[in-house]
C-alpha cells in the first residue's frame, strides 16, 4: 500500500482559492457556492423542479376534471354557458401579453439593463392585477346568481335575478386591493417627498399595480352591464344568466333512484308549468366545484406571482442585475410563464366546452 | 509529513471551534442555516414524535390485552390508533432518515459546504414544526378518528372530529417534505466537487436521490388531495362525497398514488443507510454497487405504478386489479436485488459486530420478512382474505419499524461520533439493540398469525381465540418500548459523557469522515480528497489522532512539470 500511496506533506488547506476572484465580480454569491455559474445552475434546476411540483399539484385537479367530464358530459356542456367567454378570452389575452413583457424583462436583465427590466416587470404586474380584477367581476356575478360549488349551488333559472351592476361581493373583493392602494400610494408620496427615490418608486409601482386591478374591475362591470341591457332588449347572448336556458338541465345525478322522483317534477315541461315550487337542481354544482377549485388555485398563484414580481421589481429598481447575475429574474419569469400556461389550459377546458 | 497538530485539527476530535459552538443562544439555532444544526433540530422533533406515538401504541396494546373492552371507549380507541398512525407516518417516519441523517450527512458526503438552498432547508424545518403544531391542536381538541388514510366520505361527512386541523397539518408537512426533496436533488446535481462523479456517490446518496424524486413527484398530489378534502368538508363540493355526486374511489386513487410511493420515501433512505453501514462494518466494498444504486432508482419509478394494490377490494375493475397485482410483483425485484447484494457484501467480509452492524443484520432479516409478506398481499387471491386484517398490520410494521426505524437507530449509532464528537457505550448499545429486535418480533410476528386467522385490523374487541396472540403482542410492545427508550438513552448519555471520538473512528472511506468530529461550521478545513466511496485502502490508521486519516494518492504530475496551458 505504501508503495502506491504516499502521504503528502500537507493536507491542502481550504484557502480562499475558489473564492478570491469570484467575489469581486459577483456580489450576490452565497458562501457555499464556489462560482456564480454553480449558483445559477442550482437555482435554475431548483425552479424547474418546483414547477414540476406545481404541474403535479394542478395535475390532481385536471384528473378530477377529466373524470367528471367523462362521467357526465351533459353537466359540463350545460354548465359552460354560464361562463362568460369574452371576459375569459380577454383575460387570456392579458396573460399572454404579460408573458411577453416578462420575457422582455428577463432579456433586459440578462443584458444588465435594469431600467427596462423594472418597466417590463411593472407592466407584467399590472397585467396580473387586471386579470384578477376581471376575475373578481366574474366571481361576484356568479355568486349573485347562486352559481356556487357543490351543495351550495342555488341557481334558480326561474327566479328574478338581481340586476344591480355592482354586487356586494364585488365590493368585498375590492376592499383589500383598495387598502393596499391607499397605503402604498401614501408611502410612495411620503418617500418621494423625503427623497427616498428607490422606496418611493417601489411603492408607487405597487400602487399602480393595484390600479390595474380596478381597471380590470371596471372593464368587467361595463361589459356585464352591456350584456344585461342587451338581454332586456331581447337579444340575449348571455341567456343562461337570466331567464331560461335553452337546454334546461333535468337532473344529472347518475343514480336513478333518487333522481327519478326529482327528475319528474323538474323536467322542463312540468317546471315551466308550475313556476311555484320546484327543487333546485344541484347537479351543476360539481362543475362549479371544479371550476372554483381550479380557477381559485390559479388565482392564488397569480397573487403569489405578483408578490414574487414585486420583489424582482424592487431589485431591478435597485439595479442589482448584471450580465453575470440575473438568476432571480429568470426564475420568477419561469414561474410566471407556468402560471400563464395553466390558464391557457384552463380557458378552453372551462369556457369553450362544446 | 503533516504535523501532528495539523492532523489532529483536521481529523481528530474537535474540542472547540465546531458547528455546535460556532454561535450561541436559542436564536442561533432557530435561525440557523447550517444543515447540521437543522438536522439536529429535526432529530428532536422526530424522536419526540416517536415517543408520543409510541405511548399511544402502548396504550392501544394494553387495551388489547383483553378481548372485551377494558379502559378505553370505542371512540377513544379509534382516536388513539388514528393519532398513532398519523403521527408515526407524517411526523416520524417520513422525515426520519432523510431529515436527520440526510440533512447532516448529505452535503458532507458530497464534499460540499452545505445544501444548495440553506434557506429553503430552514423553511422545511419550520414547516415541519408548523405541521407538528397542527397535530398538537388536534390532540388537544377533538382528536381524529378517520385512520391515517382519511378515507372519504367518512372523513368529509360523518366524522365529528377535527379532520381539518389534521389534514392541514399533513398538507403542511407535505410541503416540508417536497422542499427537502427538491433541495437534495439540486444539491446532488450541482454541488459535487471535482472528482465526485455519479458513480462515486455513496449509496446513501443514491437512496436519498431516488427518495427525493418521489417526494417531488408524489407529494404534490397528496397536497392537492388533502386540500380538496378540506374544501369538500367545509363546502360540500361533491368531488369525493357521493352524497353530493362525488366519487369516493377517486379519493382512494389520489391518496394511494401518493401513499404507495411514500412507503418508498420511507424505505429507500433507510436502505441507503444500511448500505453505508454494511460496507464500513464489514470493511468490504459493497457488492454490486451499480445494481444497488440503480435498483433505488428503479424502485422509485416502478413504485409509481402499483398504488392500486391497496384497492383490490374497493371495487375497482378486475382487469385493473390484475394489472396492479402484476406490477406489484415487479417492484419486489429491485428490493430483492438489494437484499442479495447486501448478503454478498457480508460474505467473507471482516464483520465487526458493533451496534450499527447488529442493526444492519436485523434490518436485513426483518425487511426480508416484511417484503416477502408484501408479495402475499400483492397476489390477488391471497389479498382478498388478508386485506384489512392484522396480516397487513404486521406486514407494514415489519417494513416500517423493522426496516426504517431499525435503520434510523443503527444510523444514529453509526454517525453519532460525527454528530456529537463522542462514542456511545458499545455493550449497552448492543443490549438495547437486542431488546429492539426481540421485542419487535414478539410484537408483530403473532400478528401475522392472527391476521391469517382472520383477526380484522382496527377493532377494539375480539374473539377469545385471538387472545393469546394479542397478549404476546402486548408483551412484545413493552419490550420494544424498553429497547427504543434504552437505545435513545445510550445516545443521550454518550452526547454528554461519552469517550471523545476522532474524525474517523470506523475507518470509513466516505467524505463525511474526512473532517473533525464534530465537524466545523464549513464542514471541511482542507480540500477533500475524493476517492471511491468504499475503497478502504484510502484511509489509514493514525495513532496521533486515534482514528483514521485519508491517504493522499500519489500524484501523476511531477511538481516541476508545469502544465503547458497555465495562463493565470
Ligand atoms: C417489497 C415490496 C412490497 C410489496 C410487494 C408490498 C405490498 C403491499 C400490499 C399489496 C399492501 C396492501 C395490503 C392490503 O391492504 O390488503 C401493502 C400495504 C402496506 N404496505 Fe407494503 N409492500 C411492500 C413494501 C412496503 C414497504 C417498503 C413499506 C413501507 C416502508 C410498506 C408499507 C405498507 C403500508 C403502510 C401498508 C398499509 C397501508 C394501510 O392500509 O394502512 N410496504 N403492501
Ligand atoms: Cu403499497
Amino acid at each position: 500500500m505504501a508503495s502506491t500511496n504516499v502521504v503528502r506533506d500537507e493536507y491542502s488547506p481550504l484557502v480562499d482559492l475558489e473564492h478570491s476572484h469570484e467575489h469581486e465580480h459577483a456580489p450576490f454569491i452565497a458562501h457555499h457556492f464556489y462560482t456564480a455559474e454553480q449558483q445559477f445552475d442550482s437555482g435554475k434546476l431548483g425552479i424547474w423542479l418546483f414547477l414540476v411540483t406545481e404541474v403535479l399539484f394542478f395535475g390532481g385537479l385536471f384528473v378530477a376534471y377529466i373524470i367528471y367530464r367523462y362521467n357526465r358530459p351533459e353537466v359540463f356542456i350545460d354548465a359552460h354557458q354560464y361562463l362568460d367567454t369574452l371576459l375569459g378570452g380577454l383575460n387570456t389575452i392579458v396573460l399572454l401579453f404579460s408573458s411577453l413583457t416578462m420575457a422582455w424583462g428577463v432579456r433586459a436583465a440578462q443584458m444588465g439593463d435594469n431600467k427596462t427590466t423594472a418597466i417590463s416587470v411593472l407592466v407584467t404586474m399590472v397585467c396580473a392585477a387586471i386579470f384578477l380584477g376581471v376575475k373578481a367581476v366574474e366571481y361576484s356575478h356568479k355568486w349573485d346568481l347562486g352559481l356556487l360549488p357543490g351543495n351550495m349551488f342555488s341557481y334558480d333559472p326561474h327566479a328574478e335575478h338581481p340586476h344591480h351592476m355592482i354586487s356586494d361581493y364585488l365590493i368585498l373583493l375590492c376592499i383589500p386591493f383598495a387598502i393596499v392602494f391607499v397605503v402604498t400610494a401614501l408611502i410612495s408620496i411620503l418617500n418621494l417627498r423625503t427623497g427616498q427615490t428607490l422606496a418611493g418608486r417601489f411603492h408607487g409601482g405597487l400602487a399602480i399595480t393595484m390600479l390595474g386591478f380596478f381597471l380590470g374591475v371596471v372593464v368587467g362591470v361595463v361589459w356585464n352591464a352591456n350584456m344585461i341591457s342587451h338581454e332586456e332588449h331581447g337579444e340575449g347572448h348571455h341567456a343562461a344568466a337570466v331567464g331560461e336556458s335553452p337546454v334546461r338541465p333535468v337532473s344529472y345525478v347518475a343514480d336513478d333512484a333518487t333522481s327519478k322522483s326529482g327528475a319528474a317534477d323538474a323536467s322542463p315541461a312540468t317546471a315551466t308549468a308550475s313556476n311555484v315550487a320546484h327543487p333546485i337542481d344541484k347537479s351543476l354544482g360539481v362543475f362549479f366545484s371544479i371550476y372554483y377549485c381550479m380557477t381559485g388555485l390559479h388565482a392564488i398563484h397569480i397573487i403569489g406571482g405578483i408578490i414574487a414580481l414585486s420583489w424582482i421589481f424592487y431589485r431591478s429598481l435597485a439595479a442589482h442585475w448584471r450580465p453575470d447575475y440575473f438568476g432571480p429574474v429568470d426564475y420568477v419569469g419561469l414561474y410566471w410563464h407556468l402560471v400563464d400556461l395553466i390558464w391557457i389550459y384552463l380557458f378552453p377546458l372551462m369556457y369553450l366546452i362544446r | 509529513m503533516a504535523t501532528v497538530t495539523q492532523k489532529q485539527q483536521l481529523f481528530g476530535h474537535a474540542a472547540s471551534n465546531h458547528y455546535l459552538d460556532a454561535s450561541r443562544g436559542v436564536m442561533s439555532w432557530i435561525f440557523t442555516l447550517d444543515h447540521k444544526r437543522i438536522a439536529i433540530m429535526y432529530m428532536y422533533g422526530v424522536i419526540a414524535s416517536l415517543f408520543l406515538a409510541g405511548i399511544f401504541a402502548l396504550v392501544l396494546r394494553t387495551e388489547l390485552y383483553t378481548p372485551g373492552p377494558w379502559f378505553l371507549s370505542n371512540a377513544v380507541y379509534n382516536q388513539m390508533f388514528t393519532l398513532h398512525g398519523a403521527v408515526m407516518v407524517f411526523l416520524f417516519i417520513i422525515p426520519s432518515v432523510p431529515a436527520i441523517i440526510g440533512n447532516f450527512v448529505l452535503p458532507m458526503m458530497l464534499g460540499a459546504k452545505d445544501v444548495a438552498f440553506p434557506r429553503l432547508n430552514l423553511a422545511s424545518l419550520w414547516l415541519y414544526w408548523l405541521g407538528g403544531i397542527f397535530f398538537i391542536v388536534v390532540l388537544s381538541t377533538t382528536q381524529l378518528d378517520t385512520g391515517w388514510t382519511f378515507y372519504t366520505p367518512y372523513s368529509t361527512s360523518s366524522s365529528k372530529t377535527n379532520v381539518i386541523a389534521a389534514t392541514l397539518g399533513a398538507f403542511i408537512l407535505g410541503f416540508s417534505s417536497i422542499f427537502t426533496g427538491l433541495n437534495f436533488i439540486v444539491t446532488i446535481n450541482t454541488m459535487r466537487p471535482k472528482g465526485m462523479t455519479w458513480f462515486r456517490l455513496p449509496l446513501l446518496l443514491w437512496g436519498l436521490y431516488s427518495t427525493s424524486i418521489i417526494q417531488v413527484l408524489a407529494t404534490p398530489v397528496l397536497g392537492i388531495t388533502l386540500l380538496l378534502l378540506i374544501v369538500e368538508r367545509t363546502l360540500k363540493l361533491g368531488i369525493f362525497d357521493p352524497a353530493y355526486g362525488g366519487d369516493p374511489l377517486l379519493y382512494q386513487h389520489f391518496f394511494w398514488f401518493y401513499s404507495h410511493p411514500a412507503v418508498y420515501i420511507m424505505i429507500l433512505p433507510a436502505m441507503g443507510v444500511i448500505s453505508e453501514m454494511l460496507a464500513v462494518h464489514c470493511r468490504k466494498e459493497v457488492f454490486g454497487y451499480k445494481f444497488i444504486a440503480m435498483s433505488s432508482v428503479a424502485i422509485a419509478l416502478i413504485g409509481f405504478l402499483v398504488w392500486g394494490h391497496h384497492m383490490f377490494t374497493s371495487g375497482q375493475s378486475e382487469l385493473t386489479s390484475l394489472v396492479f397485482s402484476a406490477i406489484t410483483f415487479s417492484v419486489a425485484v429491485p428490493s430483492a436485488v438489494k437484499v442479495f447484494n447486501w448478503l454478498c457484501t457480508m460474505y467473507r467480509g471482516d464483520i465487526n459486530l458493533s451496534t450499527p452492524m447488529l442493526y444492519v443484520m436485523s434490518f436485513i432479516f426483518l425487511f426480508g420478512i416484511g417484503g416477502l409478506t408484501g408479495l402475499w398481499l400483492g397476489a390477488l387471491s391471497t389479498d382478498i382474505p388478508l386485506h384489512d386484517t392484522y396480516f397487513v398490520v404486521a406486514h407494514f410494521h415489519y417494513v416500517m419499524v423493522g426496516g426504517t426505524m431499525t435503520a434510523l437507530l443503527g444510523g444514529l449509532f453509526h454517525w453519532w461520533p460525527k454528530f456529537s464528537g463522542r462514542m456511545y457505550n458499545e455493550p449497552l448499545g448492543k443490549l438495547f439493540c437486542f431488546f429492539v429486535f426481540a421485542g419487535f418480533n414478539l410484537t408483530f410476528f403473532p400478528q401475522f398469525i392472527m391476521g391469517s386467522l382472520g383477526m380484522p385490523r382496527r377493532y377494539h374487541e375480539y374473539a377469545e381465540i385471538y387472545q393469546i396472540y394479542h397478549q404476546a403482542s402486548t408483551w412484545g410492545a413493552f419490550t420494544l418500548g424498553i429497547g427504543i427508550f434504552g437505545a435513545v438513552m445510550v445516545l443521550v448519555y454518550a452526547w454528554f459523557f461519552g469517550r471523545k471520538a476522532s474524525g474517523n473512528p470506523w475507518g470509513a472511506a466516505t467524505l463525511e469522515w474526512q473532517c473533525s468530529s464534530p465537524p466545523s461550521f464549513h464542514n471541511f478545513e482542507h480540500r477533500v480528497i475524493v476517492s471511491e466511496p468504499y475503497d478502504f485502502e484510502s484511509v489509514i490508521y493514525d495513532e496521533s489522532v486515534d482514528g483514521y486519516i485519508p491517504v493522499i494518492p500519489k500524484r501523476d504530475l511531477a511538481p516541476n512539470q508545469q502544465p503547458a496551458t497555465a495562463t493565470h
